[in-house]
């Protein structure tokens, strides 16, 4: 496995016109990682990719593959490969055509053309298949294509813009696996853009989350999900309850929030933000719906939360429980099934309890929509 | 009889006058073709002739107004194709707050009247050629140069629009993904959007060579030494027809009912082996596909074929055959009929006076008392019975001397013969 080469986006804005699709990005993705670029659609991801792959010259700053500037450089002349959205495979070439067009485009003979083709099918397992045309291919078998035909060009560098996106849901989670053993395989870098936070924490080495052209963490998945640092990144990926407040306390590294409905509550400041909460300041908390865990009802304390039910449901792995929430957003608790026996308390007051290292607090600011 | 079947009856019967209607005039043209008078006429038939294809290939104009205007339709068709393609692209690529605008611009000459589009090139271009200082025999003012630039200017817009409606479905990604893979801009044009364009470039052309082809009202300002065919046509016109235009516009419907039926063909074989390929397994892919024959399942090949045999042997008949017997026996039928005519007048004529001599004759003696044997009564002796015996003789004699003259029109036209029948 080689080493890959590393992209690094540096002070990086774009703009068209007065509307700024990416402002002042600066991202180190080492050479032979998976990373992901996530954000909800409109986000300026995509635009990121097409400057990394040059279709797009950035307003301001630096593209740098493998530490060479990119400025001025043609899409046709970097060491990057793109797989569209929509695949955009050549419709009236056959399978194998569509594979080897770069090669064609080298010059390459026909033979050796076939020949190339024919490993790449091997590989992404379409033996024999190679003399169909891309119209007569499944969904699935078209994304593998697309992805042989990226791979045939050799690139240092594999973009990818949501191509799982239209497939089904079976499918796509049967493509992320593949998609991942794909890339360490051949070892290369590979820079994801998706708006499904599933598919970039089960595939991501690190991921950027993205939220109206500015990143708001780059790290791996684990950290994103259990330490997020902006309000942002909190609600975006996974599912999550949030406490609006002000900072009542700072001790050390956690803080007392006056919640506006709940009470006093204990959190731990996420990593990013130590240092930078003080008392007064409005604060955002967050605790996952499967943090939470009954408790007897009326317990008074830090980490304890009393609400309303609304309503319950039964998912077959979780019981889980609405209850009146903050900001008219509901508060869910998700109880593991052990086969305990349940019992519905809509209209009942209940009482949660919480680990303060499973809550995180962060400064207060703009939640993802739903 | 129901409700139901009165409207299917009249849906048959209004489709049998639309087609009526939208056929008849090329059907009968069509026949004239074959029929031998010297005008082109379906009724009375008189005999099957292939000797308007001669007349039509011996005529120098004819002939060289088609090789004009072919030379004037490929000029046209590689300009306005072209000219088409840079406009569509120019479409799809320009800034969205100009496109209606550009669109309105590009479509205009299709709305401007063909005979300003005519006299504004030959203005135009005359202006042109004496600002670079040329002669009238110069290239400019060459009237091969002029007809397909004046055609093209409003032919590219057809072309444009047809070409448009292909490049709405091609998408942009693809160009980019060659891009992408390392291509050119010349060979991201070359090898995925030329392919994909291609099928909307060989309508377009056919279209823009026909469109070309028919052309009369610009070219008729701008031809100049090189007259095409629907000028040429018009020209003959005016000094009356012949069948030798019917058996040329019989050729070109002959010709576009070959080519629409060989069009249908080649659409029926195509979807038929799109079908075999999704039935077929791998390895049939990589080798060669079982696809029916031509011929099965295909209406129109099977008529492509009945046509051509029927051309065939049409045109290997049409050299044995003779048609001068027939004619001769036409002309010698004409002339009979036509004697036959003249001397049945002459009867009735004669059978008239004698009726009226013979009333007047019993009028004159009732009154005269006595018949009058000279020739002076008031009416000049007109209707005495021996001048008229007298006239009649003279009048034999001469019927006598005309169907000794061997004319085809059985000497209707001989000056002495409508003396004769005035009388």
């Amino acid at each position: 496995m080689s080493a890959g080469v590393g992209v690094d986006l540096e002070n990086l804005w774009i703009r068209f016109g007065d509307f700024v699709a990416v402002r002042d990005a600066n991202v180190h993705i080492k050479g032979g990682d998976f990373f992901s670029f996530l954000g909800p659609s409109g986000c300026g991801k995509t635009t990121i990719l097409r400057a990394v792959s040059g279709f797009l010259e950035p307003s301001e700053g630096n593209v740098l593959i493998g530490g060479n500037n990119m400025q001025g450089i043609g899409p046709n002349k970097r060491p990057t490969a793109l797989i569209f959205q929509n695949l955009a495979l050549f419709p009236l070439m056959k399978v194998w055509e569509n594979i080897t067009f770069s090669m064609e485009i080298a010059g390459a003979s026909a033979r050796d053309r076939r020949k190339r083709a024919d490993e790449l099918l091997d590989m992404i397992a379409l033996p024999g298949q190679g003399d169909k045309l891309p119209s007569e291919l499944s969904g699935g078998q078209r994304q593998r294509v697309a992805i042989a035909r990226a791979l045939c060009a050799e690139p240092d560098v594999l973009l990818l813009d949501e191509p799982l996106s239209a497939l089904d849901l079976k499918l796509r989670q049967h493509m992320r696996t593949e998609l991942r053993e794909i890339q360490k395989r051949v070892g290369i870098t590979f820079i994801y853009i998706t708006h499904d936070q599933g598919e970039a924490l089960t595939m991501s080495d690190d991921i950027a989350v993205m939220r109206a052209g500015v990143i708001d963490q780059i790290a791996d998945g684990k950290t994103i999900y259990n330490d997020p640092a902006t309000a942002f990144a909190a609600s975006f990926v996974g599912e999550n309850n949030v406490f609006r407040g002000k900072v009542l306390e700072v001790r050390g590294d956690q803080a007392l929030i006056r919640t506006n409905r709940s009470g006093d509550l204990l959190s731990r400041i996420s990593t990013a933000n130590k240092g930078k909460m003080n008392v007064g300041d409005d604060a955002m908390m967050f605790i996952r719906p499967e943090a939470l865990s009954l408790a007897p009802t009326g317990t008074q304390g830090d980490h304890f939360v009393t609400a309303k039910v609304n309503h319950e449901e039964f998912e077959g792995n979780t019981f889980n429980i609405f209850m009146e929430g903050d900001g008219g957003k509901e508060l869910k608790v998700a109880i593991p099934n052990h086969g305990q026996s349940f019992e519905d308390h809509s209209g009942q007051d209940m009482t949660l309890e919480y680990e303060v290292n499973n809550a995180v607090a962060v400064p207060a600011g703009e939640l993802a929509a739903e | 009889m129901t409700t139901d079947k009165i409207i299917r009856v009249s849906i048959w019967v209004y489709l049998g006058i639309f087609f009526a209607y939208l056929l008849g005039p090329l059907i009968i043209m069509s026949v004239t073709a074959f029929n031998s008078p010297s005008f082109p006429r379906m009724t009375p038939w008189e005999c099957l002739t292939f000797n308007w294809f001669g007349e039509l290939f011996r005529d120098e104009r004819i002939l060289n107004g088609i090789w004009n205007s072919i030379l004037v339709g490929f000029g046209t068709v590689i300009m306005s194709v072209s000219m088409g393609l840079a406009g569509a692209l120019m479409l799809t690529q320009i800034w969205p707050k100009l496109r209606a605008t550009y669109y309105t611009i590009i479509i205009a000459p299709i709305l401007i009247p063909g005979v300003v589009i005519g006299i504004s090139t030959l203005v135009f271009w005359d202006r042109i050629n004496r600002m670079l200082g040329l002669g009238a025999d110069s290239f400019l003012s060459n009237g091969l140069f002029l007809t397909i630039i004046g055609q093209s200017t409003f032919i590219a817009s057809y072309c444009m629009l047809v070409l448009v409606a292909r490049l709405q479905r091609y998408d942009m990604a693809l160009t980019e993904a060659a891009l992408d893979l390392g291509a050119t801009h010349a060979q991201a044009f070359r090898k995925v959007l030329m392919p994909f364009m291609m099928p909307a470039i060989l309508s377009a052309s056919v279209l823009a060579f026909l469109a070309s082809f028919e052309n009369y009202n610009t070219t008729t300002f701008t031809f100049g030494e090189y007259p095409t065919l629907t000028i040429e046509l018009a020209q003959k016109v005016r000094y009356g027809i012949t069948p030798a235009i019917s058996a040329l516009a019989f050729m070109i419907v002959a010709l576009t009912v070959f080519f629409a039926l060989i069009n249908e063909a080649n659409i029926k074989r195509k979807k038929m082996i799109a079908e075999a390929r999704k039935d077929a397994t791998v390895g049939e892919l990589a080798g060669k596909i079982e696809v029916p024959g031509l011929v099965s399942r295909n209406p129109a090949a099977i008529a492509v074929i009945v046509l051509v045999i029927g051309v065939a042997t049409v045109t290997a008949s049409a050299m044995t055959y003779s048609p001068d017997q027939c004619i001769a026996d036409v002309q010698e039928q004409k002339r009979l009929e036509t004697e036959k005519r003249i001397q049945e007048l002459r009867d009735r004529r004669a059978k008239e006076a004698a009726d009226k001599a013979a009333a007047e004759g019993a009028e004159g003696g009732a009154i005269q008392s006595a018949p009058k044997p000279s020739n002076n009564s008031g009416f000049g002796g007109v209707f005495a019975p021996n001048t008229l015996q007298n006239e009649d003789e003279g009048a034999s004699d001469e019927g006598a001397a005309g169907s000794s003259n061997n004319s085809g029109f059985g000497n209707v036209f001989d000056p002495n013969a409508i003396g004769n029948d005035d009388n």
